[in-house]
């Protein structure tokens, strides 16, 4: 069986498992739109704040949403253990990894989709204008999250403590990801929107570097 | 054991005279005066600190590939040395900040990357106390190593940029820009010691790690023939 193929299966298993359920989207759907509530509690701002702090808002957001939302990826099959199940498959442990990476990265720019519209009504931000470069940016950054993100999640879902484990290992590992994906996005809710390629770059060499890494690295995850 | 004596014992001599050397050799600093003494210490700690975290990220590699525990227990000793030297870096840095700049911290991109690897480390640190199993310990915590070592480089662009690109804080003008040569020859002095330091460190928490680890041994060897042995003894 070819990777392609078996990271595709993997994915419907996860995406079909959800859709059963749909409980982990519906879950992160709300905490992600308290946490833009709570936001406004804690800083107020008028709206030339709220386009100074708006990208900070939505990448801590997605960052927190994802340390939450990444931990069953890799939990759930220590639960049921249908991580025997995966070791035994005619799959790869890229194929595997891979197929949890694209299906988490499905499931988060589902988040996306309701976040970003919820801030820019809440914020006054409008974002229909440079909304082709902002998908750009957020498909970059989430895929640089749930590529890192997925590996943590199979080494913390094998610890104890795992749901605070993962936010730990996930999140300062994320700095390097999140000063440009903040600052790209910044540049697009400035008085005149320019996207800027020096922090496009970092975005992407984060993207380059930590999905070499995670194929180079993925046979470790699920070894017995 | 001996060996140990002997080289600790050097080393305590040559460490009294690094302060000495600091203190009363090194000239005085036109404008910072004294305060400026614990640079000596500040950025050799540094030194040592980022020589630690090398052998940290060869340790990690070199046990993925050979799959020998020792590699596993040279990567937590340098991990916990480094974060030990780092911490006298974040330390003596605020002492010595704040008579210069003012201030006892700024998000400048050096301080900002410290601060950075102090809680990477301090996470990898936490990782290993939450798994049970010596192997998986030391997988995952190499795999967690490595991921930490490919983005120290990104968070060094990233900082780099992020910080030239916003308004500089309130900061003392390029102070290394020429090192009195009395001053160079006492920092690579102290620099040299604190690695030295750092090495002895390192070689005394790799033998705890080691003994830990037989003595983890024995226990589970004297449990399972105390099993087979029919008795019920709790030890």
């Amino acid at each position: 069986m070819t990777t392609a193929r078996a990271a595709a299966i993997v994915f419907g298993r996860e995406v079909r498992a959800e859709m059963r359920t749909r409980e982990l989207l519906q879950t992160s759907i709300v905490f992600v739109i308290i946490v833009v509530t709570l936001f406004n509690f804690a800083f107020e701002p008028d709206v030339a704040e709220a386009r100074r702090i708006g990208p900070g808002l939505i990448w801590i957001t997605l960052l927190f949403a994802a340390s939450l939302m990444l931990n069953p990826s890799f939990a759930k099959e220590q639960n049921n253990d249908t991580i025997y199940a995966l070791r035994m498959a005619p799959a790869t442990s890229f194929a595997i990894v891979l197929g949890k990476t694209l299906a988490n990265l499905l499931f988060l720019s589902i988040i996306e989709i309701v976040l970003v519209p919820v801030f820019s009504v809440l914020y006054n931000v409008p974002v229909l204008p440079v909304l082709g470069r902002l998908v750009l940016i957020l498909f970059l950054g989430t895929f640089g999250l749930v590529v890192v993100g997925t590996v943590f999640s199979a080494l913390s879902a094998q610890a104890r403590l795992r749901e605070l484990l993962l936010p730990l290992l996930l999140l300062p590992v994320m700095i390097p990801l999140l000063t440009p994906a903040v600052e790209a996005t910044a540049g697009l809710f400035a008085d005149s929107p320019a996207l800027d390629r020096t922090w496009l770059s970092m975005l992407i060499a984060f993207d380059v570097v930590f999905f070499t890494a995670s194929w180079l690295l993925c046979d470790y995850l699920l070894e017995e | 054991m001996k060996r140990y004596g002997i080289f600790a014992l050097i080393l305590t001599v040559l460490m009294f005279f690094a302060g000495y050397a600091a203190l009363f050799i090194a000239p005085d600093e036109a404008t910072m005066h004294a305060i400026q003494r614990i640079f000596y210490f500040h950025a050799s700690s540094g030194w040592a600190a980022m020589e630690a975290s090398m052998i940290v990220f060869f340790a990690n590699v070199a046990y993925l590939a050979k799959r020998d525990l020792k590699w596993d227990w040279l990567a937590i000793s340098a991990v916990e040395v480094s974060v030990a030297f780092w911490t006298v870096m974040l330390v003596t840095g605020p002492i010595w900040a704040h008579p210069v700049w003012g201030v006892w911290w700024t998000w400048d991109w050096r301080l900002t990357l410290t601060l950075v690897i102090w809680i990477l480390y301090l996470c990898y640190m936490v990782l290993r106390t939450l798994i049970a199993d010596p192997e998986r310990r030391a997988v995952f915590s190499a795999v967690f190593g490595i991921f930490v070592f490919l983005g120290v480089p990104l968070d060094y662009l990233s900082i780099r940029i992020w910080r030239t690109q916003h308004p500089q804080p309130v900061i003392f003008g390029g102070q290394n820009s020429g090192l009195d040569p009395t001053m160079a020859k006492v920092f690579f002095y102290c620099s040299g010691v604190m690695t030295l330091l750092m090495i002895l460190l390192v070689v005394k928490r790799y033998r705890l790690e080691r003994l830990r680890h037989d003595a983890e041994e024995l226990r589970l060897a004297v449990e399972e023939a105390s099993e087979s042995a029919g008795m019920s003894r709790n030890l």
